[in-house]
């Protein structure tokens, strides 16, 4: 991976946008066969997948004689996306507890 | 091994990639969808700890108090908000999630002014623009859903010009770095712009389009997360935000398409101030209005009840009582079933958490077009603090507002009843031609003492032989 030169970094750029394009269809192909009744929770647990954005943060507060802003600002990333992540998983699971089915009468546990 | 050991992450990042995939894939039905949860789960503990394994990842102790911090702040949020509160939660959730997005691009920028080729640098633009953006405009979306801002849209002349403007100068502070060295001050007027754009973007959205809107943020929040896969060549983030993007995509245009509305006009066009224009003209109809023991007699004595919940049942908090409802009505041998708008409530499938919040089982929740036909054999269809998505003018009325909008059809049923606080027009600010029909009842009051009211009477009159 290390040493790019010109060629290689259009190469892996162009795989990037691959992989970008087919990641969009198959998400859009998912979520269109949700259920609407579980429209919430999807919404909940998408959320928390947004906050992937940890790992970037990760990277640049990690790393070596990283100026004193980036590092910051990366720790004020990785915190606000491990609220996100740790939020989002919990209340979508919160909520998905509470869907039952009809269980003889009254629905009760 | 050793070079076993530091591909590890490769590895960690593969499995997460999929995991993500698996979470979405396995959230289309109930009985899977813990699974889902789990699933998503393992994969960030592997993005997380795959992260910190790579080389060029040093120092942990700061990431390991921000890590501890932020999900001793995101625990007891999740643990301790209440179930009626999703939508504003989940909007506050996407400021975070777009803030962590937005300030790392900013960390990038400032880490390597001098580097950055021109396709990495347009990822970081849109990276920074849409963070920062979704951040102050999820913040202003939560307000506007916990009451904090005025729900109705906030309007004055010229607004779009002055927002297309205003976005214009923000775009042109973001390519100026990509295009050619900028000075000092270009970056944070960008950024600065970048939060206002977010609040003047949601001032004109009411709060009936949250559903629409809180879909949009979501989708936002993703391809700023997505954005940040192509400036750092990380692919697991282009996968995990692009699936988010998608995913909040698909769902507000579902949203639009249950309105019959397009994208610019939910977003600029300011939908639900109409109020005054239509209150001018309002003449003094009959209704008939019914009381709660009428009410419970139709009900008791009917054989299929249909409920339509609204937004007015997650404010009243009505659904406990609704569920008492169904119970005492099913005692009694009635089929009760529930009809689900897309657009009920402030965001997708609100009505359905309430509901299976109140231990109703999801086997009687329905969708509009699977329960449309089944009105007309109905007794009585009990609409309980929805508005518009019953207002048979969307049929017809091409002068209306939400002409061509698909409804639920409650006036095709037997009797219809709807508990409302008052004849005022709902969120759109229309009159809903429904309540002059002759065999609709209004049942003045609130939804939750009203509901609780109708379970009395339904005890007291035909008790069951128990």
């Amino acid at each position: 991976m290390s040493g790019h030169n010109p060629s290689d970094v259009f190469e892996l750029g162009i795989l990037s946008v691959y992989v970008f394009l087919l990641a969009v269809i198959l998400g859009l192909e998912l979520v269109r066969r949700v259920s609407p009744l579980l429209h919430t929770p999807l919404m909940s647990l998408t959320n928390a997948i947004s906050a992937i954005s940890v790992v970037g943060g990760i990277l640049i507060a990690g790393a070596a004689g990283v100026k004193p802003l980036p590092k910051v600002l990366g720790l004020i990333a990785v915190t606000a996306a491990m609220l996100n992540i740790v939020a989002g998983f919990m209340i979508t699971d919160r909520m998905l507890k509470m869907f039952k089915r009809e269980t003889g009468k009254g629905g009760k546990k | 091994m050793e070079t076993f050991l530091q591909s590890l992450w490769q590895y960690a990042y593969l499995l997460a990639a999929f995991a993500t995939v698996f979470a979405i894939k396995w959230l289309n039905h109930p009985s899977t969808a813990r699974r889902g949860v789990i699933v998503g789960e393992i994969g960030f503990a592997l993005a997380i700890i795959g992260t910190l394994l790579r080389q060029e990842v040093v120092n942990y102790t700061g990431i390991a108090i921000a890590l501890v911090i932020g999900a001793m702040i995101g625990a007891p949020m999740a643990r301790l908000m209440p179930m009626t509160s999703v939508p504003q939660f989940t909007a506050l959730s996407h400021a975070f999630g777009a803030l962590a997005a937005a300030l790392v691009g900013t960390a990038e920028y400032y880490l390597e002014p001098t580097a950055p080729t021109g396709f990495k640098m347009v990822a970081l633009t849109i990276e920074v623009l849409l963070g920062f953006l979704t951040f102050t405009a999820s913040l202003m979306a939560f307000g506007k859903l916990q009451g904090l801002v005025p729900s109705p849209p906030i309007t004055y002349k010229g607004q779009n010009f002055v927002n297309l403007a205003f976005l214009g100068v923000g775009v042109v502070c973001g390519v100026w770095p990509i295009v050619t060295a900028a000075p000092d001050w270009v970056y944070p007027v960008f950024v600065l712009i970048s939060l206002i754009f977010g609040v003047m973007f949601i001032l004109p959205i009411g709060g009936g389009d949250m559903p629409t809107v809180i879909a949009l943020l979501n989708s936002f929040a993703g391809a700023s997360a997505c954005a940040m896969g192509f400036t750092l060549e990380n692919r697991l983030l282009i996968i995990a935000g692009a699936l988010n993007a998608a995913s909040g995509f698909i769902l507000s245009v579902i949203m639009c398409k249950a309105m019959n509305r397009s994208f610019t006009n939910v977003l600029f066009g300011a939908f639900g101030q109409v109020q005054e224009k239509a209150g001018g003209k309002a003449e003094a109809r009959p209704v008939r209005s019914a009381s709660a023991e009428d009410a419970a007699m139709l009900l008791a004595n009917a054989s299929k009840v249909i409920i339509v919940p609204g937004y007015g049942m997650a404010v009243a908090q009505a659904q406990h009582k609704v569920r008492e409802l169904t119970d005492q009505l099913v005692k009694r041998g009635v089929d009760v079933q529930f009809a689900i708008h897309p657009v009920a409530g402030r965001m997708p499938g609100h009505m359905n958490v309430l509901l299976a919040e109140a231990d109703i089982p999801y086997d009687r929740l329905h969708e509009m077009e699977d329960i449309n036909n089944e009105f007309a054999e109905a007794d009585v269809a009990l609409v309980i603090g929805a508005n518009d998505v019953v207002n048979p003018a969307a049929r017809h009325d091409k002068t209306s507002p939400i002409y061509g909008m698909p409804i639920l059809d409650v006036d095709k049923a037997r009797n219809v009843m709807v508990i409302k606080r008052s004849m005022n027009p709902g969120f759109a600010g229309i009159e809903n031609e429904l309540y002059y029909d002759p065999k609709c009842l209004m049942l003045f009051g609130d939804a939750k003492g009203f509901v609780s009211e109708i379970v009395k009477e339904v005890n007291a009159q035909s008790p069951v032989a128990a």
